[in-house]
């Protein structure tokens, strides 16, 4: 019996020390002088630009990556092709480059002396310092989720029901909305929810590309950055409890979709 | 629908959104030969970065390999209330935003530390912020692997008179080793690039305690992206080297 005791307390301590308490001292210093200040640090214009900025981050890459990974993973599990490995190999690259690589990389293709920027910024475009910059390195960082999570859902369900309802008549469209979806709806949500985590919470590559203007291209997370920075602690903290409550919803929902992901392979 | 028509949409969003970019960082890094790239790469400040974070990651697999195991033992094998609630906790680095990973450290283990412990601008710090944000790779890759352990195997050992730890060095130690190691290539993998968790509390301070990603930070914003893209490239190439091993190495088991 010591033994349980003491890998207990080996996972408890660890998990304790290393996740529990941070987090709990740094909603203690939050809320140290009650609602107001975190509010107040809130509501100011920067922040309120800031979260605006954030959630748009999220409207676009999300939907644009769960599409992309619904598409791509049908086309990885149901059409043999030659490609496939190297569209598999590619689709994990975004796990295993830093962040900071991604930003640098899109600076060189958008940049004043990039591959791309002169011609843009003739026609007008600003894409490095400005929005598109910023979603483009959100799309990239977030571009894996959807298709990891959708590929062993196709994988587990197989082919029975599209093939009967393809033989009962319904077409390729039909197919999809009426037998493959529903069947990997809980996989495509995890995946959303773990792709709109990494929206949410990028740093690295949106900080290169961003120049972080405060009020202009300036994410939640380079908001928490800059004002810890410029020594507004209670703005920093304030910003950094907003994500961490995101976060906190994200992995509620990541144990039910998992959950409930889990179940649909079992049951099927 | 065109199978071929999706194929190539397929293709063309991945060459835009992931393909050229890195391309570019390719182009880059060899702009002034290969000659410059080594350069760049055997520069001291850049060498000593490339040092810190590839020995700071190995410490920080290696202890996350020995909790990650043990916390993935008393996930799946010990019954106490409150036991979802823990699972669940496990995924909050990835759930939690970088930068407030290390911002949520500093509060605990910075300059106003309420436990009097100030590790901020170490490698001590490092070392912690790298252990926060790599936790969940060993346990969620060693969890699946100790459900589906068949029990009777160590019920043999023991009725054949083997203690608690041979039957754990014997028999289920070899089982999760796999899992173990997928991962801590992982982790490997994701510690060698990080950076949002790192700048506010590892003090950033070259020769010390800088890691190669703000290393590119800094080059980039000194105006040298030749040498930024000389020590991506090396990153990469680490990195790129163990997520095949770990496509390999499941393969493998796969196959078994």
């Amino acid at each position: 019996m010591s033994a349980k005791w003491g890998l207990r307390g080996l996972a408890f301590g660890y998990l304790g020390l290393l996740l529990l308490a941070p987090v709990g001292m740094i909603f203690y210093k939050t809320f140290e002088h009650g609602l107001g200040p975190p509010i107040e640090a809130m509501t100011s214009p920067d922040a309120l630009h800031a979260i605006w900025l954030t959630l748009l981050m999220v409207a676009v890459a999300v939907p644009l990556n769960t599409i992309f990974g619904v598409g791509c993973a049908l086309l990885l599990v149901r059409h043999r092709w030659r490609g496939n490995a190297l569209i598999d190999g590619v689709i994990n690259l975004p796990f295993a480059i830093s962040p900071i690589v991604i930003g640098l990389s899109l600076f060189l293709l958008y940049g004043n002396d990039g591959w791309f920027g002169p011609t843009l910024a003739s026609w007008g475009i600003q894409v490095l310092f400005s929005t598109p910059g910023m979603i483009l390195a959100s799309i990239f960082v977030s571009l894996p989720f959807v298709v990891r999570e959708v590929v062993p859902v196709l994988q587990e369900i197989g082919t029975e029901q599209e093939q009967a309802a393809s033989t009962l008549g319904a077409d390729g469209r039909q197919t999809f909305w009426r037998i493959t979806l529903p069947a990997i709806r809980w996989g495509v949500a995890y995946g959303v929810v773990l792709t709109t985590a990494r929206v949410l919470g990028e740093f690295g590559a949106v900080t290169i590309v961003s120049g972080s203007i405060s009020g202009e291209t300036e994410t939640l997370p380079l908001f928490v950055a800059k004002s810890f920075e410029q020594f507004n602690e209670e703005a920093a903290y304030a910003g950094a409890i907003v994500l961490a409550l995101l976060a906190l919803t994200v992995l509620l929902l990541m144990s039910i979709g998992g959950r409930k992901a889990q179940s649909t392979k079992e049951g099927s | 629908m065109g199978v071929g028509l999706g194929r190539g949409m397929v293709v063309l969003y991945l060459s835009l959104i992931v393909m050229l970019p890195l391309a570019a960082v390719v182009d880059e890094s060899l702009a002034g030969g290969v000659g410059a790239f080594w350069d760049s790469v055997a520069g001291s400040q850049s060498m000593a970065a490339l040092k810190l974070t590839v020995i700071c990651s190995l410490v920080v697999v290696a202890i996350n390999a020995v909790f990650g195991t043990i916390i993935a033992w008393v996930l799946v094998r010990d019954e106490f209330p409150g036991k979802g609630a823990v699972n669940a906790l496990i995924d909050l680095p990835f759930a939690l935003p970088t930068i407030v990973a290390g911002l949520t450290l500093l509060t605990l283990y910075g300059a106003d530390s309420p436990i009097g412990l100030d590790i901020a601008f170490t490698r001590v710090a490092i070392v912690v912020a790298l252990c926060f944000i790599t936790l969940p790779f060993v346990t969620r890759a060693v969890q699946p692997l100790l459900m589906e352990m068949d029990r009777e195997m160590e019920e043999a050992a023991t009725s054949l008179g083997a203690g608690g730890f041979t039957v754990f060095r014997r028999i289920v130690f070899p089982n999760l080793l796999p899992g173990i190691l997928a991962g801590v290539m992982l982790a490997f993998s994701r510690a060698l690039g990080e950076y949002g968790s790192l700048i506010l509390i590892s003090g950033n301070i070259p020769f010390d305690t800088e890691v190669s990603s703000v290393f590119i930070r800094s080059q980039i914003e000194s105006g040298h992206a030749e040498g930024a893209a000389a020590v991506s490239v090396v990153l990469l190439a680490l990195s790129l080297a163990m997520l095949i091993a770990v496509s390999l190495f499941s393969r493998k088991r796969a196959r078994k």
